[in-house]
């Protein structure tokens, strides 16, 4: 019996195996969902909502919810992008993201989708929180002025047991990532490695490694985010 | 009744700033003052931030030679991360850093001379300020303002060559450069169509200076006595003496040519300067320890460096320096104006040095990066365009910037360019019943020859121009006027 599920996106007639989430459906497609707090290979949580699109014409977290036979998938609507290019806005002020001298610049997916989205000025009033920078640990430094608290260094940065490395401390405004005091000063090279990728934006950081790739070289110097997506 | 007159905003200077002139009951000048009205304290915001940013927050301050600030930070912490101190790079490391420094050096001072300077030598002191300005050059000098716009342009390209963008790049990093040329790249700039190529770069340089000597001959007068006082002089030098705007040992002279600082190591800077603060600017003013704080002042930038220097290491650049050199006998040259030529003589050596570079195979390899034991202070020294740069950087334990010091090209200059100021409203308004534009015009050249850039000597925010106010005696401001 076959698995595969029949569903549109905008329209388009698309298929893929039943039980695949609407963002990881869709790029088997070529259609690109946005998405920021979502990593493939992790299970999702759908906490930061870029990837917000109308199911049978309810707003759901695409990153989520696994496409069903004959489901109607509202994505690229001015609407729909206005919604994300706000909560990349929210993002923006809710932090200190200085760009031009983050050395995640051309590598940041928060930059990146500011760019597609066309973001200028955030309709929002810059909060300017007084957040702080966590050099204390030896491969990595967290500055948690750029964090977005998205909780991909919490979901996937593991050690071989299992244990959790990263979480979060305090409420409210005051959410921080912390890492495990133990497990942190342990950390092997690879993990600390890992947990650079794997943040979105300028968060988590090598030691002693800025600006090393040149300008022109980056990941999204020359490529809009997405666009490998949509390629195919 | 006395006076006081306003000047502000200074116009055609990077920068916001203005000038105050204290007239007596006679009406001659009792008091002047440069005042830096802004403030912006990079020294302080990059505090907490990890050491490698340095290079790149600290280049913020300056849209105009970030590349300077972008080098000095980065040969700081060259020394903290044990790449030695500016000379212990690899070649291709090194010679990228300096490739990107003259690019900035030389698309500086064509900024400052064809756009910022020459409308004062072309339509004079008090021509009629609706055409002394760059649009008039545009119109009525259509060739050389096209040179300017071309030689800024081959400049700006090198930087981007070399630095990854033409403003704010990221190519020097602790112990090296992020990237080398590529062959397509260093073609482009050896046999580049007409007229973006060196050759012709070089060629157009040396016409600037051939203008300047020929506008000398005609206004000897204007250009031997504008704003000309003694003064100290200070720059780096190559070990041997030689011109070096990327690296060298600290020279001072005074104003005989007697060496006061005789090619000291610039890691202990603050054995020899030290910084005073006036109630009265946000500038600093740097003085020479051993002069101490009334005599210590001194000039840094072209004329300093042209001063200092005993030679400089290309062939016509040096031919230049000698004339520059025999006008005065081989004495230290004090007049203000000779700033110009000076710096058209460093336009002129920075595109040989370009060409020079440019044809070194070092640029096209890939050993980058050199690092040794790490240290916790580190200072670097540049030659900016205009002057001597200093930044000095000290880090913690967890690799964070605990304390920054930039004395900055232009501050250096402070009370030179006061000085400068003074001498010329003396010279201009002294007795006079009527201040005119013409007059006022005239303090703004005497600061202009300093290509001053306020902005970064005060990490200043806002606006760039200058103004002139005129007070009477008992303090009351009469007239204020804004360029």
């Amino acid at each position: 019996m076959s698995t595969l599920v029949k569903f549109k996106i905008d329209g388009v007639e698309c298929m893929a195996e039943r039980g695949t989430y609407i963002v990881e459906a869709a790029r088997e497609n070529g259609i690109y969902i946005p998405t920021l707090c979502n990593i493939r290979g992790v299970k999702p949580r759908g906490s930061c909502r870029i990837c917000t699109v109308l199911v049978n014409s309810r707003p759901m977290s695409a990153c989520t919810t696994p496409v069903t036979d004959g489901m109607e998938i509202i994505n690229d609507t001015p609407e729909i992008n206005d919604t994300r290019k706000s909560i990349i806005e929210v993002l923006f002020v809710e932090g200190n993201h200085f760009c031009p001298s983050c050395e995640k610049s051309g590598n940041c997916e928060l930059q990146a989708l500011a760019y597609r989205f066309q973001m200028m000025v955030p309709r929002f009033p810059y909060i300017f929180p007084n957040k702080t920078v966590d050099a204390s640990n030896p491969k990595i430094i967290k500055d948690h002025n750029r964090c977005i608290l998205c909780k991909r260094c919490i979901r996937a940065i593991k050690t071989d047991d299992g244990k959790n490395v990263f979480a979060f401390k305090k409420r409210g405004m005051k959410l921080e990532i912390i890492i495990d005091p133990e497990l942190g000063d342990n950390f092997t090279d690879e993990l600390a490695q890992k947990a650079v990728e794997i943040c979105p934006v300028g968060a988590i950081l090598p030691r002693e490694k800025g600006y090393q790739i040149p300008i022109g070289k980056r990941k999204y110097d020359q490529v809009v985010i997405g666009s490998d997506i949509e390629k195919k | 009744m006395g006076q006081k007159i306003t000047i502000e905003p200074v116009t055609r200077v990077e920068g916001h700033g203005k000038v105050t002139i204290h007239l007596d009951d006679k009406g001659n000048v009792r008091q002047t003052r440069l005042h830096i009205v802004e403030f912006r304290g990079f020294e302080r915001f990059v505090q907490g931030r990890p050491y490698w940013e340095a290079p790149v927050l600290v280049q913020r301050l300056c849209g105009i030679c970030p590349v300077s600030h972008h080098l000095a930070a980065a040969k700081a912490l060259d020394v903290i991360v044990g790449a030695g101190t500016g000379d212990g790079l690899t070649p291709t490391g090194e010679k990228m850093r300096r490739l990107m420094h003259y690019g900035q050096m030389f698309q500086s001072h064509a900024l400052h001379f064809f756009h910022l300077a020459s409308p004062d030598l072309l339509f004079g002191v008090d021509g009629d300020p609706l055409i002394r300005n760059v649009i008039g050059v545009a119109l009525k000098h259509k060739d050389l303002a096209v040179q300017g716009v071309m030689m800024r342009k081959f400049g700006q390209e090198i930087i981007k060559a070399t630095a990854g963008k033409k403003i704010h790049g990221t190519g020097a990093i602790p112990g090296g450069i992020n990237k080398h040329l590529s062959i397509e790249e260093r073609d482009s700039f050896l046999k580049g169509a007409d007229p973006m190529n060196i050759d012709k770069m070089i060629s157009w340089a040396q016409d600037a200076v051939d203008f300047f000597k020929a506008y000398h001959k005609e206004n000897k007068d204007f250009i031997d006595g504008f704003a000309a006082f003694p003064s100290s002089h200070l720059s780096l030098v190559r070990k041997d003496g030689a011109m070096d705007l990327y690296h060298g040992v600290l020279r001072a002279i005074d104003a005989d040519g007697k060496k006061i600082l005789n090619d000291v190591d610039y890691q202990n800077y603050d054995d020899y300067i030290d910084e005073e603060v006036k109630n009265w600017s946000y500038m600093k003013f740097p003085y020479l320890l051993e002069l101490g704080k009334e005599n210590g002042w001194y000039r840094v930038g072209p004329l300093a460096r042209c001063n200092t220097a005993d030679f400089i290491p290309t062939p016509l650049a040096q031919k230049e320096f000698e004339i520059f050199k025999n006008y005065t006998n081989g004495k230290p040259n004090n007049m203000s104006m000779h700033m110009h030529w000076a710096r058209l003589i460093e336009t002129l050596h920075a595109a040989e040095m370009m060409q020079e570079l440019l044809n070194d195979p070092d640029l096209l390899k890939d050993d980058l990066v050199i690092k040794g034991t790490k240290v916790k202070r580190g200072v670097g020294l540049i030659e900016a365009p205009r002057g001597t740069l200093f930044h000095h950087y000290e880090i913690n334990d967890n690799d964070q910037i605990e304390m920054a010091n930039l004395i900055v090209s232009t501050t250096n200059n402070n009370e030179p360019m006061n000085r400068a100021v003074n001498s010329v409203a003396k010279e201009y308004m002294n007795g006079q019943k009527e201040i005119t534009e013409g007059m006022r015009n005239a303090v703004e050249v005497a600061i202009r020859a300093y290509d001053p850039c306020l902005s970064c000597a005060t990490h200043a925010l806002g606006q760039m121009p200058l103004e002139i106010t005129l007070f009477d005696v008992h303090n009351n401001m009469i007239d204020k006027k804004r360029s």
